[in-house]
């Protein structure tokens, strides 16, 4: 196998495990109902995310699913954001 | 007010609709017939486009609809009767969605039947739970995909393409659609299918996109002008309909004479012209209508739109009473929470005060002094809403008549609220709030504290001043906008109001360890520096800077930070800063501390004593600051950048090495053996290098001149305390001043492979291409001083080139975030409540209660111990 074959099979990994994609989560029913409680938001206020995101295919995500992000951030070190998936 | 009672009302929903021929008829007040403006003796001609139903310009006339005069007549729309009908441009696009959506033969939509009722479920829903705007997208979506449909469902009639050929003409394949047939398609679609369109039907058709009667609007819309010399111009729109009229005037004779049908066409098309640019005379397919000058005529469309158009001149932006503008100047005896106001300026502003039995006596010399007395009033407000102005020859008689409930608009005087602002206003500290302080000049007075947040400098600025004229305001822009109330920036959480130029020097110098003084001298320049309190003063016969200084201190407060002196020496004894019980103990105090956005040790200040004693630690400092400077003299010599022998000939060395070593590498480059840099081509790579070189030389020249350099002088101060100019510029001065870049790189251009014509032909050295090795202080050769102008002028044109841009980037931004706000559980919302950011920031920290972004829990530890 020479040199460029190699490379081009590496950079075939999933895009999830690349550094740069920060960690996604499905989070369970009764997680959802509390954070929709603590804010006081439906899902339609939640920012979206694709359901066919590269970054949740490895969830099988469904519609109206939240997805917990947690993300590097140079204020607070770890930040978490939700999104709800959306089919269009 | 009477004793009506105010209606409320509550604004639940604004629906847009189309005016119908037969609604504009009925709301017309005349008939337009003739292009003629006015008869033989000027009188406006009946049916002509000034006709005196459509309301009144001139004075003297009677409107003949409402019998009003000028100025009280709002004016009345009048109508004409299109002889063929004609395309409305605004509406183009959605006439071409119905042409496609719709049968050809009969004007259903071409969905089936069992599926409308469900798209219409569809669409409610998503507004319901969406919005409006994603209702429209999916409108748009549905209209796009039944482009493709071939067959109407419902009469099985085979459906030709439509296209729209710019700006107005309907194509189906490849016959024309005139708008005759455009509107009789229209026509046939039934109100049920229209809701799929996003048109409600109760109140628009679709063929009323297509125009038979055009309405005429009022002659006050278009008021014509009398010019100095008797003549009249009238208004872009009335030219423009006057275009309309006689085009349609002739369409009709023609028609009515049996022309041939391609005059009638023309004249069509003509016609169409006219009316689409008197709606809309910026559509990109059609040569604008022009005046006999050239310059394009201003219709309905850009009346109203862009920056010059009615929203953002006439009702965004609009003009204020009670504020002045002039050049600015600096005035370092004045507050920071003030603003000197010339005397001029004084008398024209008005505060307006409320007559009461308590205040009369004090109201009414005001009154007796007249408008042309300083502190005097130039209105008396009667209760019933009557304002006088108040001269010497009425005055007498208007103090006989003051009582309670008079309103009386004095001067401006000492300590009155007003709202100081210079634009670019970028920032909620580019308007704040000032007291008064009236002083003779011409010029508005600031403290060059202040001159950060505004960005301003002295060299012709201007800035605006206003006056809140009621309580409410008064006390809102005190408490919201008020100096002291923005000294922390809420982007980083330190002061931007702070100590800068010669009352940092000042404050280094006399703090430097070793500075000692006389009592006596040192009483005198805290007494002139309005400081009195000399209890902390030592009693001894001498006294260092650092007992001086503490005299501003409060006596509880402690601190400790660092001295910039910290970074390159730390063992310094000056490089610590220790404050204990109000005490300096060790440290000098320099920019690190004293400066706007890095100065902890005035954050510290201001967390524990508050906002307002902040004002006067701020006017204690300067004074202090500017004080020893009058007192010990603060010049800068031009011996300050002399070097000694020893260090000249080592800069000397050290530029023949740097020549040897750029010489070395050009010729690794000419026999390509130079180490090329990832992603660099060989010459990128060549110039990279010697550019590093030559600046690794002005560096070490820099450190070289400041270790030389005599420590006590003055230009040693402004540079070692931060006040102004780094060690760069002092090399600049003394040796070299380095290398001049032009767009990233070293001077390339001008002539054919060099950069002047006394260079030789392909030269790469360092001389050729813009490098000055030498100061300002022996002066530069002509080809240097050339190179220097090229950057100057090239830095010139770049500031002048991005300020438009960035201003339009910041628009821009601030737009689309002028709703965003944290709510109560930290998240970040937009105006429909819909999260943006879960924690504001992501640590839900409010910056400006931070010390630099951060909290610093070691000092809050100790200070609860």
């Amino acid at each position: 196998m020479t040199e460029k074959q190699k490379n081009s099979k590496e950079s075939k990994k999933e895009p999830v495990e690349h550094v740069l994609v920060p960690k996604h989560e499905k989070i369970s029913e009764k997680e959802k109902k509390e954070l929709f409680e603590f804010h006081q938001i439906e899902m339609k206020d939640l920012p979206k995310i694709l359901i066919t995101d590269p970054g949740i295919k490895h969830l099988s995500p469904k519609e109206n699913d939240v997805i917990k992000i947690t993300r590097n951030s140079s204020t607070a070190g770890k930040a978490i954001f939700y999104r709800g998936v959306v089919s269009e | 007010m009477n004793n009506e009672r105010p209606i409320y009302k509550y604004i639940d929903s604004i629906e847009f609709g189309l005016e119908s021929p037969k609604m504009l008829k009925s709301i017309a007040k005349a008939k337009i017939v003739t292009p003629e403006l006015y008869d033989k003796e000027g009188y406006p001609v009946d049916g002509g486009l000034m006709d005196v139903r459509l309301g009144v310009i001139d004075p003297g006339l009677r409107c003949k609809t409402d019998g009003q005069k000028l100025k009280e007549s709002l004016g009345h729309f009048g109508y004409m009767e299109l002889a063929r009908p004609i395309i409305h441009i605004s509406f183009i696009d959605v006439i071409l969605g119905v042409l496609r959506s719709t049968c050809r033969t009969c004007g259903r939509i071409l969905i089936p039947d069992d599926k409308v009722d469900s798209i219409n479920a569809e669409l409610d829903k998503i507004s319901l739970d969406q919005g409006l705007s994603e209702r429209t997208d999916k409108i748009k979506k549905i209209i796009a995909n039944l482009r493709t449909i071939n067959k109407c469902p419902h009469c099985s009639e085979k459906q030709k393409k439509i296209s729209l050929d710019k700006p107005s003409t309907f194509m189906e394949e490849d016959r024309r659609l005139s708008p005759i047939e455009v509107r009789a398609r229209l026509e046939r679609v039934p109100d049920e299918d229209l809701s799929i369109f996003g048109i409600n039907h109760l109140v628009a058709r679709p063929e009323w996109m297509v125009l038979t009667v055009l309405p005429i609007p009022p002659v006050t819309v278009r008021p014509s002008i009398t010019l100095e010399s008797g003549e009249r111009s009238e208004d872009d729109l009335t030219h423009k309909l006057g275009d309309i009229v006689r085009i349609n005037q002739r369409l009709f004779e023609n028609i009515n004479a049996g022309a041939p049908e391609i005059i009638i066409e023309d004249l069509w098309d003509l016609l169409q012209y006219h009316v689409t640019t008197f709606f809309d005379n910026e559509v990109a397919q059609l040569p604008p209508a022009r005046h006999r000058s050239g310059q394009p005529l201003k219709t309905l469309v850009s009346r109203i739109k862009s920056k010059e158009g009615r929203i953002r001149t006439n009702l965004i932006g609009k003009r204020t009473n009670f504020s002045a503008r002039t050049v600015i100047s600096p005035d370092p005896k004045i507050d920071v929470n003030e603003v000197g106001v010339p005397e001029g300026i004084a008398m024209k502003l008005t505060v307006p005060e409320r007559v009461t039995e308590w205040n009369m006596d004090y109201l009414k010399e005001f009154v007796k002094k007249g408008n042309k007395e300083y502190p005097g009033a130039n209105y008396i407000e009667r209760p019933d809403g009557k304002r006088k102005r108040i001269t010497d020859e009425v005055k007498e008689q208007l103090l006989e008549e003051i009582q309670p409930g008079f309103i009386i608009e004095r001067h401006l005087m000492d300590g009155d609220i007003s709202l100081f602002n210079r634009q670019p206003s970028l920032h909620r500290m580019s308007m704040m709030c000032h007291r008064v302080k009236v002083l003779p000049g011409m010029t508005l007075r600031l403290n060059p504290a202040v001159c950060e947040p505004y960005n301003a400098d002295f060299d012709g600025d201007e800035m605006n001043l206003h006056i809140p004229q009621t309580e409410e305001a008064r006390a809102e822009s005190e408490i919201l906008m008020e100096v002291q109330t923005q000294i922390i920036s809420p982007r980083y959480g330190l002061s931007t109001i702070a100590c800068i130029q010669d009352s940092i020097s000042g404050n280094y110098i006399l703090t430097r360890e070793g500075f000692e003084m006389s009592r006596n001298e040192a009483i005198d320049i805290l007494a002139s520096a309005g400081i009195t309190n000399f209890a902390k003063l030592p009693k001894k016969e001498r006294v260092t800077g650092k007992e001086v200084f503490s005299c501003v201190l409060p006596d509880d407060f402690n601190f400790e930070g660092k001295s910039r002196l910290h970074k390159s020496n730390p063992k310094d004894p000056d490089s610590i800063v220790k404050i204990v019980n109000g005490k300096l103990i060790t440290g000098v105090l320099d920019k690190a501390n004293l400066g706007g956005g890095s100065g902890l040790l005035l954050r510290n200040l201001h967390k524990k004593y508050g906002r307002d004693k902040i004002i006067l630690f701020l006017r204690d400092l300067n004074g202090l600051g500017a004080e020893v400077l009058m007192k010990y003299g603060f010049t800068s010599k031009l011996s300050d950048i002399d070097l000694t022998l020893e260090a000249s000939k080592k800069i000397e060395d050290m530029k023949l090495e740097t020549e040897k070593d750029v010489e070395k590498l050009i010729t690794q480059y000419r026999e390509g053996k130079l180490e090329q840099l990832p992603g660099r081509s060989m010459l990128e790579s060549l110039e990279g290098k010697i550019l590093e070189r030559l600046n690794r030389l002005r560096n070490s020249a820099g450190e070289l001149v400041e270790a030389e350099a005599k420590g006590d002088t003055t230009t040693m101060a402004m540079v070692k305390s931060g006040a102004r100019g780094n060690t760069i510029n002092l090399a600049q001065m003394s040796t070299i001043v380095g290398q001049q870049a032009l767009r990233g790189g070293r001077i390339g251009k001008g002539y054919r492979d060099r950069s002047l014509s006394c260079f030789k032909k392909g030269d790469l050295g360092s001389n050729a291409r813009g490098f000055i090795g030498r100061g300002f202080k022996s002066g530069l050769r002509p080809d240097e001083m050339f190179f220097m102008a090229m950057t100057g002028r090239d830095s010139l044109m770049d500031t002048a080139l991005r300020t438009p841009k960035s201003g339009y980037l910041y628009r821009r931004l601030a737009n689309a975030m002028q709703d965003l706000k944290v709510e109560y559980d930290f998240s970040v919302r937009d105006a429909s409540k819909k999260i943006v950011q879960f924690m504001y920031g992501e640590d839900g920290l409010d910056v400006s209660k931070t010390e630099g972004g951060v909290i610093n829990v070691k000092s809050i530890v100790e200070s609860i111990k």
